[in-house]
Parts: structure tokens; sequence; C-alpha cells
């Protein structure tokens, strides 16, 4: 193996989300790609979902089982270390991303090798182990097929089940043929833009990394505290290949992550699968406990990654984020994702589940923050979509307004004064509803000079001239009438005179 | 039955017209409705930015307000919404007797096609308009007031009315309060769908039962000359053939003939 050792780009340094999403939107391929591939998960979803007559009940039974976890979260980890240990694995704790990659990169300088296979996993993502295996001088090779994509396009991903969404056909040839020859097995041939021919020339680049990795690194879908199972559950076989094949198995664990029994897994079986991909049931499900003598990986390590949750568990709104199954459908039906796709949040966790989940884990509530991170709260309409197709029921709106509030109020992100000003002066004006009047009043005399009771361009930039540059950058307005309700009620006693 | 008219804010200021309308209707309907004038505003704005606190006393005087009523009409999905769903959480803030007084309070506001048909049992309001429609649920009226289809079976029983679909009816439009502004190329790119939607549907006018939405809809309709009306469900319902154009208290609009009430005027208004 000649590669160089690669880095894949980060999120860090990305500016907030109104400025990142204007960039994005400026992309129509991008749009037409996510526009196209988020409507047809929807339309799926939607046909499996309505084939259940229980799906609410399905829906609060998810919620219900995540809520007791969360309730006893400590004892049911131990619980599960306990179980782990008993069949053999190896189990260990990590606090935060430095102490979680540390772990990872001992275990695999212990084996002696310098490469691993990985499963697509979000909490690795969220760690950025990939990194720190490269500055160890490890290769990771991701095989998931569209994490692949983003790894050998040097990109970000920006879904949580499809991180190369914003790729079509022609741009994931045009990256096979350029850059998997530098890393291993090069693309067949006059490689057609065909699916079928995109998957067959991903198999046979991976097929050689399976067959040589020594370990593997895997995320886990679920864990059950009491039998120590993992779970993971995959379309594409590759995870099963990571999950059997090397000798070693590293699985980096969210501690939410967790179910209490093994029967909990038939709700969320049903949940899943239905909502992230629109299937019934997805093509591979693995489970493993500990290790098995003569069968799959002769030693199993686990790592219970914290990395902020213990915040979030402690905020009493805020954690049921940690509900979270990482489906994606909240992004399938955000219509803001739609527009500006998963870059634009800066994060590895895009969308809705993104805007509150990254701003808690990044510890919003106990500290100040960066402007990204306090733009992620206000990165919604507040149209609900995202908690009408969560299957566990994450109320995401009322979250983003409890963080919105934890910005504002509590002064933790970059402080907007002209805003704020322009609050109180609202306020000031609404408490008084004589206030409020002779507002109108001043703009009513005002709208007497504007023509056909409509304003237009506003020949201003909006970054001079604020908000009401930003309204009026692609839309008018209607002019203050000449008189308020307020007025015309009071003046013909309740139109009584019409 | 005591009914108050709780206008709102932005209607009182932008569109008296359709405070109006509701007027209108439910004296044809044979009710009175009082307007009481210590009310102001619901505290959404507030709420909705992160200024929770400043919403308390916001809420506090709607309470004041509005307390003594059997039940109170509000002409907008999503203020409902805030009075309904969030001032209990505003009040719980607040602590003292705050909490007491939403909790009698909010159970009885209701939005207007709510109030119609739930609370007087009618679809049918005796209006007349003869044009082709289409309906946008607003989303705080669609997912968490969950209106249902109340609003378009009052449309349905409009003499004349012809409901034309709207595709992708349910999609946000993109206006979201303080996120028109704050995030305003994505919102405008939302809006811009929704625009051609209402251009696909071919209706003649867009309806809908929040005006802050149709504000926004119709600005970028009248930036892009698209010439599609944008008016409210309650300026709708208030047109009979006696008084086939609701009044237009605002200096500059053609007042009697023309079928716009507000603020999406022809292309020749911004040139
Ligand atoms: S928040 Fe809900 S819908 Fe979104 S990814 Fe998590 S489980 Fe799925």
């Amino acid at each position: 193996m000649t590669a160089a050792v690669r880095r894949e780009p980060t999120f860090v340094g990305m500016p907030p989300f109104p400025e990142a999403a204007e960039a994005e939107l400026a992309n129509p391929v991008q749009r037409a790609n996510l526009r196209a591939a988020t409507h047809t998960i929807r339309a799926k979803r939607d046909a499996v979902v309505a084939e259940l007559p229980d799906w609410e009940l399905l829906r609060r039974a998810g919620e219900a089982i995540k809520d007791d976890v969360l309730a006893r979260l400590p004892g049911l980890l131990e619980h599960l270390e306990a179980a782990v240990r008993a069949a053999g694995g190896v189990v260990h704790w990590a606090r935060d991303a430095a102490e979680a990659n540390a772990i990872v990169v001992d275990i695999v300088r212990a084996e002696g090798v310098d490469e691993v296979v990985k499963v697509k996993s979000m909490a690795t993502e969220e760690i950025e182990l990939n990194n720190a295996l490269a500055e160890a001088g490890i290769h990771a090779w991701e095989t998931d097929l569209a994490q692949l994509i983003v790894q050998l396009g040097d990109d970000l991903p920006s879904h949580i089940v499809v991180p190369a969404i914003h790729r079509n056909r022609a741009q994931i040839r045009e990256i096979f043929v350029r850059e998997m020859g530098r890393v291993g097995r090069p693309a067949p041939e006059r490689l057609s833009d065909e699916p079928a021919a995109l998957a067959a020339a991903a198999r046979l680049h991976l097929r050689e990394k399976f067959l040589r990795a020594k370990v593997a690194v895997s995320g886990a879908n679920f864990a059950i505290a009491d039998t120590g199972t993992v779970c993971v559950v995959e379309s594409e076989g590759n995870g099963r290949m990571c999950l059997t094949l090397p000798e070693t198995l590293i699985t980096v664990l969210g501690v939410e992550k967790l179910l209490p029994t093994w029967g909990d897994l038939e709700v969320f079986l049903q949940l899943l699968p239905r909502s992230a991909t629109g299937e019934r049931m997805n093509p591979y499900t693995s489970m493993w406990t500990g290790i098995t003598p003569g069968d799959g990986p002769r030693e199993f390590h686990l790592i219970l990654l914290d990395n902020g949750r213990s915040d979030v568990l402690s905020d009493p709104v805020g954690r049921q984020a940690l509900r979270c199954i990482r489906c994606a459908a909240c992004l399938n039906v955000c219509p803001v994702y739609e527009r500006t796709g998963g870059h634009a949040y800066g994060s590895v966790y895009p969308g809705p589940i993104g805007a509150i989940l990254t701003p808690q884990l990044r510890g919003i509530a106990r500290h100040p923050v960066d402007a990204q991170t306090a733009s992620l709260p206000f990165a919604s309409s507040l149209c609900g979509a995202c908690f009408d197709a969560c299957p566990v029921r994450i109320d995401i709106p009322e979250v983003l307004v409890h963080l919105r509030a934890q910005v504002v109020d509590g002064g933790r992100g970059p402080h907007d004064r002209a805003e704020d000003a322009g609050m109180k002066t609202l306020r000031w004006m609404f408490e008084k509803p004589w206030r409020i009047g002779f507002a109108q009043h001043v703009a009513g005399v005002g709208a007497h000079f504007v023509r056909h009771g409509v304003i237009g361009r506003v020949p201003l930039p909006k970054r001079v001239s604020g908000p009401v540059g930003a309204w009026f950058a692609d839309r008018d307005a209607p002019a203050p009438p000449a008189e308020s309700f307020r007025s015309w009620y009071k003046r013909t006693e309740g139109g009584r005179e019409l | 039955m005591r009914l108050a008219l709780f206008i709102t804010c932005f209607n009182d200021t932008l569109f008296p017209e359709t405070g109006a309308s509701v007027v209108r209707v439910l004296r044809r309907l044979g009710h009175e409705v009082e307007f009481p004038y210590d009310q102001v505003c619901c505290g959404q704005m507030h709420f909705n930015s992160g200024y929770r606190r400043d919403a308390v006393p916001l809420v506090r005087s709607f309470v004041e307000a509005f307390e003594g009523y059997d039940a109170v009409i509000v002409p907008s999905g999503s203020c409902t919404a805030m009075v309904r769903e969030h001032s209990a959480t505003v009040a719980r803030t607040a602590g003292g007797t705050l909490p007491e007084g939403v909790a009698r309070v909010a159970p009885k506001v209701y939005e207007l096609s709510e109030f119609l048909v739930d609370v007087l049992g009618v679809t049918d309001v005796g209006a007349y308009f003869p044009h082709s429609v289409a309906y946008h649920p607003t989303c705080h009226s669609l997912r968490m007031l969950r209106v249902g289809d109340r609003p378009t079976r009052l449309l349905r029983a409009v003499r004349g009315l012809t409901l034309v679909d709207l595709p992708r009816a349910e999609e946000c439009c993109g206006f979201g309060g303080t996120f028109a502004v704050k995030n305003a190329p994505t919102s405008a790119a939302m809006g811009d769908d929704k625009v051609s939607a209402v251009l696909e549907s071919g209706a003649q006018v867009l309806c809908a039962g929040d005006n802050s939405c149709l504000t926004h809809i119709g600005g970028l309709v009248s930036r892009q000359h698209a010439g599609v009306r944008v008016l409210h469900l309650a300026d709708i319902l208030a047109r009979t053939d006696a008084l086939p154009d609701v009044p237009v208290y605002r200096p500059g609009l053609p007042g009697a003939s023309d079928l716009v009430v507000g603020h999406a005027p022809g292309p020749e208004a911004t040139r």
C-alpha cells in the first residue's frame, strides 16, 4: 500500500448557518440532487408507514422505551458493561472525542497494523476518528458506498443515512475514475454512470480491503443492556463483512444507543428501516454478543462514548434529542435542509436533528458558544414537519425554541445588539395598547407617500440595512394602511356605519 | 355567548380589512363580536425568537384582555397556536397566577375556521366569490392546530368559487417569523417554490388563514410580477353578491371593482 495518509476536510471553521446556506443555495446541481433524492425517500417512507395500522402506537412505544433508557442510563450502562465483559468483550469508557480516539489508536497499534476497515458510523464521524487515525499513520477505509464516495472525493458527509446525497451519478463516476487508483484497486476501464456499474466498481475496490483487514471499526444502532448484544443495521452487506471478517472489532457506541432488553428491538426494527430508507426491513441486520471462539472476530472492544451526552441529559427539555435513532426522516422532510443541503449545518449532524443536537453536544446550556453553534437553533422555519416524521416523537420545534431562549436570554451566543434593541422596542410598544396605536398612526401617515400600497425594492445592500434589507432583497411588502383595525373599529363602532 | 376578536398585532397594523371581514362574517351569521381595546400581541415573535422573558408581559396582557369571554376568535393559525400551545410555557417562566390565567383563557381561543365549523357548526357562511382559489395550509394551522379540512370545507361552500389543488401544499412557504429575515435567502428559496406551485395550480387567488405567510408569498409574487392574488380566508368568506369587494381601508389602492384587497397588485405598481 503506497497511498499517502489522506485527511478528510472537517467542519471546523464553518461560517454560521445563514452564510453557509447562502453559499449552498447558489449550487443548482446540488439543489436538484437533494430535491430528487429527498422526495423519492419521502414517498417511499410514506407508503410503508401507511401500511402499518399501528404506526402511531409504535412511535409512542419507541418514545417510551427511549425515555425509560434515558431515565436510568447510568445503571443500564453498567448492566451492559457487565454483560459484554461476561461474553468476552472489553469495555472502555470515553468522556470525549480525544479519549475515544486515543483508545482506538492504541488498540490498532497493539495489533501491529496500519489500516482498518470501517462500517459507516455517525459516532466515529462525530469524533473525527479518521483524522485521528491518519495522524497516527493508520489508514481508515470507509466501506459504505456513500461514505466511500465522500472519502474518495475528499468531501464532507451531508446526510445521516446517505452521506453523499448531494452527489449525482455523473459526479460519483468521475470521483471513482479519478481517485480509486490512488488508494487501491482502480475503477474499471470505461466505467459507466449506471448505478449497478458504480456499485460493482465499489465492490471490486473494497473486496481487497475486506480480505486484508485485521481490524474493523464500527458504530452501532442499538446495544442491549440485558445481554450485551450489539446491533448494526445496513443495506449493502459491507457492514456484515466488516463485522465478521477481521480478527479485531472495535465498536464506538454513543451512550444513548442502549435498549434495556432484546424484546425492545422489535419496536425499533419496525421504526428504523421504514423511517430511514422507506423499506419494511433493511437487507442486513447483524448482531453479536462478545466473542464466539471459531466464529467472527477474536477480540471485541466496545467504547462507550459520552462526548457531551451527559450534558444533554441534564436538560429536561433538550434531552429528548437523545432519543434519536439517526434515521434521517426529519432531514428528508425538512424544507430548509432540502434547499441548503447538509454542509450548511457545519456538523456531521445536519438538518433538524443537527440543529438541536449539535449545539447541545457542544454545550450551549453551560457556556457561551461560537456564532456557528449559536446560529443552528435558528436554522428552521419551525414548520413542524420534522416532528411529524420522527419515529421517536422528538418535538424538534420545541427544542429549537428552547435552545433559542438559551442563546438569547442566557447570553450564550454572540450578542446581536440591533435585534435585541428591536425586540425590546417591540415589547415596549406592545405592553400598552396606546403605544401600538400611536405607532400605527405614525406608520399610517407614512403610507400616504407609498404608491399602490406596496413597498418595493430598497436600494441598500442587506448587510447595511439589517432585517429590513434582508426582507426586501427578494420580496415586496404592503405599506401600512392609513388606518389600523383598532382605529377603524373605534371610528365606525365596529363597522356599524358600513 | 360573549365573543371577542383577537385581531393580532400584525393584522391590526397591516391588514385591518381581515378584521373587518371577521366582524362581517360573524354578524351575517347572527353573532356580535366585541373588540377589547386592551389587546395587543400574543408574544409569538418574542417567544419563537428566544426572547422568552420578554413574552411574559405580552401573555399577561392577553389573559387580562380576554378573561370573561366565552370564545376568542383569531384570524391566524400561528397566533392561535402560540396562545393555545406555548403561552403556558411562557406563564411557567413567570410563575405567580399567570399559569392559572392561561389555563382558563387558552382553551377558549379558536382559529377562525375552527370557530366557524366546530363551535358554530357552520360551513356555508353565505359567501359569493366567483374565482378559482388554491388553499395553502399554513404550518401552524396544519401541524399544531390540526385544523385539517375545515378551511377547505368553508371554501367549497362558497358560491361561485372553484377550489383547485395546490401541488405540494403541505410544504412550508418559508416565512417562519424572524426566519424570513435571519435566513432570508433560504426563506426566499422556499417561497419561490411555493409561488411556482401556486402558478402550477392555475389559481387566480391563493388563500390561507395567516396573513403573515401571505405577506411573504405575496411579497415574492409582487416582486416577480407573477400576477396571482393572495387573500386571507376571512376576506373571501366576507364577500357576497351584494358586497363583492371587501372595503379596503388604505389609500392608493383601487377600492371598487378589482379583486385585489391588499398587497399584491399587478406589475405597474413596482415600476
Ligand atoms: S430526530 Fe427523529 S427523525 Fe430525525 S434522525 Fe433522529 S430519530 Fe430520525
